[in-house]
């Protein structure tokens, strides 16, 4: 065993100095009736070759992005990851360490998450952020507690654009929260102000995606205006990827921002770990959940940053808590800082520049009838099929493309629907390849 | 600056450290020393809206430090009148005058009975002495 | 140190990219943005530095000893490193279909079937995100339970214990519960007469953690459980301290129904500065019907995600769970296999050993043998020399060591909480022995030592009061704050831990 260090004479003298005679004796204060009676039943231990080589065998019954021509979406997305994301991360002094609770100890990680929450507010347009969520859908959750308790209004408002995933995490939480859920349904692909605005009397918040969860760009300010006007706090759930071509939320009346930070920084890895963001308006930030990092100084005046307004937080509040997260996903949320570091402004609205411009192309070079006509879209796209997607999603597998995900999955009635995905990483000529293949397989 | 501990005359005390001025049918109300001594210097007065009413032996607000976090009891019943706008702007406030300039809320009474189970400065020093 | 965004200069940028020779897409009136978001500018030799450098401003188990009680900061193999970052892995879509991933599936599968071993249960979900989330989900298990058979309604309060962590309570309150506290009894275990007393037809469960955060096996653990299944009620094991008890006691013997399994404590997922994590949940049989969406389920020779549970609570964050997390410990268990055991004894060994040498110059609140961890107490160095379990931690960084868990479990006062993990040699034991005695000598002959430490980092003590009342949350570029001109006070908090 290569993690440990005692040798026999180690395990006699520590003995000795504990006045046992054995290990076993250790364990004198565990009751006969719990104790187990018999070795573990697991496999053999593996050496590291042999461990290396067990994984390796499993990746390879996995059909990934590098393996296959991927147009897949749906809220990952397989945007280009840079080389100092991974330098960065693997730095055992981030990789090792656990929450920040010694300040001094910590500054290279409490800095990073407070330049962490600068970036985020800077693509939201908002005044706060917290230091991570566990991914895009639980921050959703997290929205509505908050709304929930700022407004002292228990409804909460879902457009039914929104990832579907999202709105199950949130139902799933409702009846712990005390919520009730109403879900406003689309009108050709987008969300209408109006039946916004009816489902969001008595509201504590609207929910609602930009870009939707069908690739399409929502009117959002108007849903925003719609949601402030019933007096519901309008949250955008948003891909921090857009946000150097599209307009912040915090910019026309949004409340919260949150998001699947996944885009940012983090590979796909079949969903996690990832980051959730959530960034709000100042009037909200007591009630945010989570570690927030907030700017002081020591007592030479030098600048540091510790963990602050914890009071907010479970180990001080315990069961009147604005939530019960300790562990969040910091590492992932670095890795978002260190990305967003990398593009720069120009970087960040080159992608987004570069993937309206492929999905352009791709509209154009496929020649399927779109699912939902004249909706402008980001970097996503539904189209009408001549037969299931999933069947077509087979067959174009079967000559080395996926080409999509099929909605039907998520909405009835839209069977024949394929959602499609386009990323820097999707030259003009792999978008050549997809049309080729979807014709071939008369999708 | 903190002030130094004290517990003036002519205050009625709750047992959980809150004290109340009673002016005819209205009463000033706020937390003693020794609350704001526990708690540390504080960084949030969480108020009660105006209009809202107290009750009796229930938090009608919360004060916070960066360790703690308490409800501030209401030693008795009414309409919350006024809140002080100056302790929600500089909570240490409270630190630095108790009694005075770190008043919580005004408000009116609604049964001016209840005074008569709030402790007199004498009978709340011994409670402190007990704790 | 400056901020990356006082590094910043406008035309610089790290990054290229792809250039496609396309005519530029629209994007409709009023949702363009107006103004870009004021992104760092740097080119990437700055980029690698600036990270670099806050990364030496950062303690990790890498750099040295880290015995934070109740963290298990245990070393994480480099190989779990290697194998994440497969391809296969990493670039997986999450929306693939079954017939790709079936490896990951796989994978999954064979560390649900560990995790029921080891907890001594009958099947599990990886979806929650990290331990507070599990017991989130667990306290959602029985409610869905109670429903299903009918005292919903009728059961609306979960037990804890007094030296429960912070999150038990907060996700009490979350799930929709009322909360009710029994105390410690003088030996550290339950209180069986306060329990006997709360435990009723209303109670639907308890929480607990076993061993205790004060490191101590309940002796009581079959009466405790009797107490709970014979008033109908469920039992739910916060796994943070599991790391003591691998092959040694399961909690499905101790009679617990529901239990979560911290991967970033016990099973080296590295926390990364404060996660990720990850909180599989391992359930009795008769809960099995309520766990979330989707299962990961084998079929004969092939693995599938069954999304056909119509009695689940549904989901609790999105897909199946941090999978990376899963790749770690999965690889991680398989080094060990059944010598799991070995390590929950080493962790065991070790912590009596630094408690065995400590007790002498500390308080021992309760004089017991330990399991992985134990509490100490400065309460005599505050009353005799004025210095507190704050100054004590604070020193031990001159010393080179990261300071134990402090302030916790709420029962000890000016407790220190020790956690060395299996993986450290005994000659990093001796180091932080005579570490802490030299610092409880300091305490008596010149306490300032202590009072004005840490001496040795990038900054001394932060201003807490200052960040809280400020609230400086973000860099605010020409608007930002000088905060250096108002002098620093050492006000810290006290209450450092939760879990």
């Amino acid at each position: 065993m290569g993690q440990l260090s005692l040798t026999d004479s180690d395990r006699e003298e520590m003995l000795a100095a504990i006045g046992v005679s054995s290990v076993e004796e250790l364990f004198r204060d565990i009751p006969a009736g719990v104790r187990f009676q018999r070795g573990l039943d697991l496999e053999p231990a593996l050496s590291e070759p042999e461990l290396v080589r067990h994984l390796e065998e499993l990746a390879a019954k996995n059909v990934d992005t590098t393996k296959e021509l991927s147009f897949l979406g749906a809220g990952i997305y397989d945007h280009y990851v840079p080389a100092v994301v991974d330098a960065v991360l693997q730095r055992g002094e981030f990789l090792t360490a656990y929450t920040p609770y010694q300040p001094e100890l910590s500054q290279g990680v409490l800095q990073a998450i407070f330049e962490y929450q600068t970036a985020i507010c800077e693509l939201t347009g908002m005044d706060v952020s917290n230091a991570s969520g566990y991914d895009g859908m639980t921050v959703a959750a997290d929205a509505c507690y908050v709304a929930k308790h700022a407004t002292g209004r228990s409804k909460v408002v879902l457009a039914e654009t929104l990832n579907p995933q999202v709105r199950q995490v949130v139902k799933t939480y409702a009846p712990g929260f005390g919520l009730e859920i109403v879900e406003v349904g689309h009108e050709g692909g987008t969300i209408d102000p109006a039946a916004l605005r009816e489902a969001a009397e008595d509201a504590a918040c609207v929910i609602f995606q930009q870009p939707n969860f069908f690739g399409i760009l929502e009117d959002a300010p108007q849903l925003a205006a719609a949601a402030n006007d019933a007096g519901a706090l309008p949250v955008a759930h948003v891909d921090p990827v857009s946000l150097g071509v599209l307009e912040a939320p915090g910019n026309y009346g949004c409340a919260m921002a949150i998001g699947e930070g996944q885009g940012a920084g983090n590979y796909q890895s079949y969903a996690g770990p990832h980051y959730g963001f959530l960034a709000s308006k100042s009037e909200y930030v007591r009630r945010l959940p989570g570690r927030i990092i907030g700017e002081t100084t020591d007592l030479n005046g030098e600048r540091g940053y510790v963990l602050t307004l914890q009071t907010r937080e479970q180990h001080i509040r315990r069961e009147k808590a604005t939530s019960n997260i300790t562990t969040n996903q910091t590492l992932l949320a670095l890795g978002g800082l260190v990305h967003l570091s990398w593009l720069g402004p120009q970087g960040l609205r080159d992608v987004g520049e570069t993937c309206l411009s492929l999905g352009a192309y791709a509209k154009e070079q496929l020649g399927l009838p779109p699912a939902f006509p004249d909706k402008p879209t980001f970097k996503e796209f539904a189209v009408r099929l001549s037969r299931s997607a999933g069947d077509v999603i087979s067959a174009a597998r079967e000559l080395g493309v996926h080409p999509g995900y099929a909605i039907g999955r998520d909405y009835e009635g839209m069977d024949d629907i394929l959602l499609i995905a386009v990323t820097e990483k999707r030259s003009p000529a792999d978008i050549d390849r997809l049309a080729h293949v979807l014709a071939e397989v008369r999708a | 600056m903190a002030a130094s501990e004290s517990y003036p005359e002519g205050l009625k005390y709750h047992r959980e450290h809150d004290w109340a001025r009673i002016e005819g049918e209205e009463a000033t109300m706020g937390v003693t020393w020794f609350a704001q001594d526990s708690l540390g210097e504080l960084v949030h007065f969480e108020p009660p809206a105006e209009g809202s009413s107290t009750a009796k032996d229930s938090g009608y607000g919360e004060v916070e430090s960066v360790k703690a976090v308490s409800d501030v009891i209401a030693p008795l019943s009414g309409e919350i009148l006024e809140v002080n706008e100056k302790v929600v702007d500089a909570p240490e406030t409270v630190n630095e005058d108790p009694y005075g300039e770190g008043w919580l809320v005004r408000i009116r009474l609604s049964d001016p009975s209840e005074v008569e189970s709030l402790l007199d400065v004498e009978a709340y020093k011994q409670h402190l002495a007990e704790q | 140190m400056d901020l990356i965004y006082e590094k910043s200069k406008p035309g610089r940028r790290a990054s290229t990219l792809p250039r496609y020779d396309l005519p530029a897409a629209e994007v409709p009136e009023g949702l363009r943005r107006a103004e870009p978001p004021r992104l760092p500018e740097l080119a990437e030799p700055e980029v690698v530095r600036h990270f670099t450098e806050l990364s030496t401003r950062n303690f990790g188990i890498d750099t040295g000893f880290y015995p934070l009680g109740s963290c298990t900061m245990k070393h994480n193999p480099r190989v779990n490193e290697r194998v994440v970052m497969l391809p296969g892995f990493k670039d997986l879509h999450p929306h693939q279909e079954e017939d790709g991933a079936q490896g990951a599936l796989e994978l999954m599968w064979r560390l649900q079937e560990i995790l029921k071993e080891v907890a001594g249960l009958d099947a599990c979900s990886l979806q929650p995100a990290a331990g507070s989330q599990g017991e989130l989900t667990g306290l959602m298990l029985m409610r869905a339970y109670f429903e299903d058979i009918g005292e919903g309604d009728q059961r609306d309060t979960i037990v804890t214990a007094d030296t429960a962590h912070g999150t038990n309570p907060a996700s009490v309150t979350m799930a929709g519960y009322k909360l009710e506290k029994v105390a410690t009894d003088a030996r550290g275990n339950l209180d069986l007469d306060d329990l006997r007393s709360k435990v009723n037809e209303r109670t639907a469960g308890l929480m607990l953690t076993n061993p205790s955060t004060l490191g101590l096996f309940d002796e009581h653990i079959e009466d405790v459980a009797k107490i709970f299944h014979d008033a109908g009620s469920l039992l739910y094991y916060d796994g943070a301290n599991l790391n003591a008890v691998c092959g040694i006691s399961r909690p499905g013997d101790m009679g617990f129904d529901i239990v979560h399994i911290n991967l970033h404590k016990t099973f080296a997922q590295p926390h990364g500065g404060g996660g990720p994590g990850g909180g599989p949940i391992v359930v009795r049989e008769r809960l099995e019907p309520f766990l979330p969406v989707p299962a990961v389920v084998k079929d004969g020779d092939a693995f599938r995600l069954d999304h056909d549970r119509p009695k689940s609570i549904g989901k609790v964050r999105g897909f199946t769970g941090p999978f990376g997390v899963f790749v770690r410990s999965y690889a991680y268990i398989r080094s060990y296999g059944p010598a799991l055991k070995e390590m929950s004894e080493v962790a065991v060994l070790n912590a009596n050993y630094l408690l065995a040498r400590l007790r002498a110059a500390y308080d021992l609140p309760y004089d017991r043998l330990c399991m992985h961890e134990f509490v100490l107490s400065a309460r005599s160095l505050k009353r005799e020399h004025g210095v507190t379990a704050l100054d004590v931690a604070k020193r031990l960084m001159d010393y080179g060591y990261h300071p134990p868990t402090i302030y916790f479990p709420l029962v000890v006062p000016e407790a220190l909480m020790i956690e060395p993990t299996e993986t450290e040699p005994k000659e990093r034991l001796d180091g932080f022995i005579d570490a802490m005695l030299a610092i409880a000598r300091e305490a008596a002959a010149d306490p300032a030592l202590l009072l004005g430490a840490p001496r040795s980092q990038p900054v001394s003590r932060l201003d807490e009061v200052k960040a809280a009342k400020r609230a400086v949350l973000k860099y605010g570029f020409e608007d930002h704050p000088d905060l250096a001109g108002e002098v620093g006070e050492a006000r810290q908090l006290e209450a450092q831990k939760g879990a």
